[in-house]
C-alpha cells in the first residue's frame, strides 16, 4: 500500500466535517442541537503537524474525535491514505485504528488504574496481534525506553507515576500499534509548565524519527508555535484562520487570532504589545450568532451589519487564509506579533 | 482514581472495625473448616435417650439436643452449610448482577432501558416472598437448588450498582483510549470496566453474604430451607423451639453463631465500604 502522501496528496483530508450533539430523550422535547463542529475542512501531510487552536468549547476536541470516529460525525468526509474513513465497516475501522491514534489530555484518567504500565502499552499489540508473548514484552520495553522511561516500569501501576511520566506512558501506548497519524488532544494542558516542554520535545523527536503526522489540539498558541508547521484557529465550530505557523503568528488577519495571540506572553520585555481582552463569553454553540460567529465579541473597527448577516468564508488574505469580511483592513488594536524564538 | 486491590484491603485493615471483623471472620471460617473434624459426628451419636437435652458441660460444651446430638458439633457442621450456602449463592448473584449491569451500562440505549425496567419490576417483589413461593412450590428442595434459588433472586441490587459504576466509567478517557486502539466490546467490558467496579462489588458481596446467612436461617427456621438432619443454624433454632424453656442452649448457640457471623461480616463490610469510598482522594 502506498501512502498518497508520496504522490503529493495529504495523508489526512477532512472536508466539511460537522458534528452536532442532539439532546433530549424519547419523552423530552428535543432542543436545538449543539453545533460543536460546524463544517470544518483541514488536511495534514505526512510528517506534518497541524495545530488546531481555540478556546474551551470551540469544538476542537469534538473535531479530533470525529476524525478518528471515536464519535460518529454528523456529516462531512474524512479521507485517510485515500480511504473514506466514514464509510468503513466495523472490522475495517478496527484495522485502521492501527494507523490513527490519539493521545489524551488528562494523563490521570487516560490510563486504566488497574492495568500495569506494561499491560497498558501492550494492549494495542495484543488487539492487533502484532507479536507473540515474548515479542510483546520486548516491544513494550523498547517503547518505554523510546519515550524516555525505564523498561523496568512495565510491572508498575499508573498511580506510581507523575503526570509527565503518565503522559509518556500514554504516548508509548499510542505508538505501540505503529500509527502514522496521531491526534494529540491537548497533551500538555494538564502538565506543569516545566514538564510541558519535555513532552513537546519528545513529540517532536518521535515525529522526526518515525515520520509521524500530528493533529495537535491546543487552546494556547504559545504551546503550538514550537511544534506546528501550520495552525488552524477555531472559533465556535468553525475555522476562522489558517496558515503556516510563522505567517499566522507574525501577521494574524482574523481579529480572533489577534486576540488569542495577544494572550501569549511576550518573551521580549522591550517590546510592547497591547493585550486584547475579549468582552463577553463564548456564545452557546446550540444557538450560534448569525453571520460571522465572532461578531458578538469582535472589536474590528469596520464591523457592521454585514457581519451579523453574511457568513464570511475562509479566503486567502495575505499569507494566510482568514474568514473575516474585513481581514484586509487593520482592526482597532494594533497587535505586535511575538518573535518566534530560535532554538 | 481507584487504587489496585491490595491497597483497598490494606486501607480496610487500617480501621479497627475492619481488623476486628476480619479476625472474627477468619476465626469463624477456621471453626467451620476444622471443628467438625475434631468433634464427634452428630449423625452417629450414642446414648440416644440418656444423653438428650443435657445442659452444657465439659463433654458437651454447648449441651445436647433432643436427639442427644452434641450442639457444638452441630453448630460447627451448620457453619459449613450456612456459610457455603451464603458464599456460593452470593458468588452466583454477584456474577449475574455484574454481567447484567455491565451489559446494560455499556450498551445503553434500548438494551439498557429494557433490562433496567425488568430489574425495577423484579425489585418491586419482596425477595422473601419470592423465595417462599419458589421454595414452597418445590417439595423436598435439594440443597443445590436452594442455593440456586437464593442466588438467582439476589442479583438485582448488584446489577444496578454495577450499571451506575459503568455509566460513570464509560466516558473515562482510558475507555476511549482502548476503543481508539481498536478494543472490542468484550475487551472494554471485562478488562477495563469490570475491574474498576471491584471496590463496590466487594462491598456488595460482603454485605450480601450477611444478608443470605440471615435469609437462609429464616427459611430454615420456617422449615423451608435446609432440611433436617442436615444441620443449619436456622434449622437448629427451629428444632430447639419446642424445648426452649427446658433446654434453651439448643437454640441459643446457633443463634449466637448467626449473630457473631453477621456482625463480623457487617463490621468488615462497612470498613471495606469506607475504604472503597475514600479511594478517590
Amino acid at each position: 500500500m502506498t501512502a498518497p502522501a508520496a504522490n503529493g496528496g495529504p495523508l489526512l483530508d477532512v472536508r466539511d466535517l460537522v458534528k452536532h450533539y442532539r439532546s433530549g430523550g424519547l419523552f423530552q422535547r428535543s432542543t436545538p442541537p449543539v453545533r460543536a463542529v460546524d463544517g470544518i475542512s483541514l488536511d495534514v501531510a505526512q510528517g506534518e503537524t497541524l495545530a488546531l487552536v481555540g478556546e474551551s468549547g470551540c469544538g476542537k476536541s469534538s473535531a479530533g474525535r470525529s476524525i478518528l470516529r471515536l464519535q460518529e460525525p454528523t456529516s462531512g468526509s474524512v479521507m485517510f491514505e485515500g480511504r473514506d474513513v466514514l464509510a468503513l465497516g466495523r472490522e475495517e475501522l478496527r484495522a485502521l485504528r492501527r494507523k490513527m491514534q490519539i493521545i489524551f489530555q488528562d494523563p490521570y484518567s487516560s490510563l486504566n488504574p488497574r492495568l500495569t504500565v506494561g499491560d497498558a502499552v501492550a494492549e494495542g499489540i495484543q488487539i492487533h496481534k502484532l507479536a507473540d508473548r515474548a515479542g510483546t514484552a520486548r516491544r513494550v520495553a523498547a517503547l518505554l525506553e523510546e519515550v524516555g522511561l525505564d523498561a523496568s516500569y512495565a510491572g508498575r501501576y499508573p498511580h506510581e507515576f507523575s503526570g509527565g511520566q503518565r503522559q509518556r506512558i500514554g504516548i508509548a501506548r499510542a505508538l505501540a500499534v505503529e500509527p502514522s497519524f496521531i491526534v494529540c488532544d491537548e497533551p500538555v494542558s494538564a502538565l506543569d509548565v516545566s514538564v510541558q516542554a519535555q513532552v513537546l520535545n519528545l513529540l517532536r523527536e518521535l515525529q522526526q524519527r518515525r515520520g509521524l503526522s500530528y493533529l495537535f489540539i491546543a487552546h494556547d498558541l504559545a504551546v503550538v508555535r514550537q511544534l506546528a508547521h501550520r495552525i488552524a484557529v477555531m472559533y465556535l465550530g468553525r475555522i476562522v484562520e489558517t496558515g503556516a505557523t510563522e505567517e499566522l503568528l507574525a501577521n494574524p488577519r482574523h481579529p480572533y487570532t489577534q486576540a488569542l495571540l495577544s494572550a501569549v506572553p511576550e518573551p521580549d520585555p522591550t517590546r510592547q504589545r497591547e493585550r486584547i481582552v475579549l468582552s463577553g463569553d463564548l456564545p452557546s454553540p446550540s444557538a450560534p450568532p448569525p453571520g460571522c460567529h465572532f461578531h458578538t465579541r469582535c472589536f474590528h473597527q469596520l464591523r457592521d451589519g454585514r457581519c451579523s448577516t453574511e457568513t464570511p468564508l475562509l479566503r486567502p488574505v495575505g499569507a494566510t487564509r482568514a474568514a473575516c469580511h474585513y481581514a484586509e483592513h487593520s482592526s482597532v488594536a494594533q497587535v505586535t506579533a511575538p518573535a518566534i524564538p530560535n532554538q | 482514581m481507584t487504587a489496585p486491590a491490595p491497597s483497598l484491603l490494606r486501607r480496610t485493615m487500617r480501621v479497627a472495625n475492619g481488623r476486628a471483623g476480619a479476625v472474627a471472620l477468619v476465626v469463624i471460617a477456621l471453626f467451620a473448616l476444622a471443628a467438625p473434624l475434631a468433634l464427634p459426628d452428630p449423625a452417629t451419636q450414642f446414648d440416644i435417650v440418656d444423653g438428650a437435652l443435657r445442659p452444657p458441660s465439659a463433654i458437651h460444651p454447648f449441651g445436647t439436643d433432643h436427639l442427644s446430638r452434641d450442639v457444638l458439633s452441630r453448630v460447627a457442621n451448620g457453619a459449613r452449610i450456612s456459610l457455603a450456602v451464603a458464599v456460593i449463592a452470593v458468588a452466583l448473584s454477584i456474577t449475574l448482577g455484574a454481567v447484567v449491569g455491565l451489559v446494560a451500562g455499556f450498551f445503553g440505549g434500548v438494551t439498557d432501558t429494557i433490562v433496567m425496567r425488568v430489574v425495577d419490576g423484579a425489585m418491586a417483589i419482596p425477595r422473601l416472598f419470592l423465595l417462599l413461593l419458589l421454595v414452597a412450590a418445590w417439595d423436598r428442595l435439594p440443597l443445590a437448588a436452594l442455593i440456586l434459588v437464593i442466588g438467582a433472586t439476589g442479583w438485582l441490587g448488584t446489577s444496578r450498582l454495577v450499571r451506575a459504576e459503568v455509566l460513570r466509567l464509560r466516558e473515562a478517557e482510558f475507555v476511549r483510549s482502548a476503543q481508539a486502539l481498536g478494543a472490542g466490546a468484550r475487551r472494554v467490558m471485562f478488562r477495563h470496566l469490570l475491574p474498576n467496579t471491584i471496590g463496590p462489588l466487594a462491598v456488595a458481596a460482603m454485605l450480601g453474604v450477611g444478608d443470605v446467612i440471615l435469609l437462609e436461617a429464616g427459611l430454615s427456621f420456617l422449615g423451608l430451607g435446609v432440611r433436617p438432619p442436615t444441620p443449619s443454624w436456622g434449622g437448629m433454632i427451629l428444632e430447639g423451639k419446642d424445648v426452649l424453656q427446658a433446654a434453651p442452649w439448643v437454640s441459643l448457640f446457633p443463634g449466637l453463631a448467626i449473630v457473631a457471623t453477621v456482625l463480623a461480616i457487617n463490621l468488615f463490610g462497612e470498613a471495606l465500604h469506607r475504604a472503597a469510598e475514600s479511594r478517590s482522594s
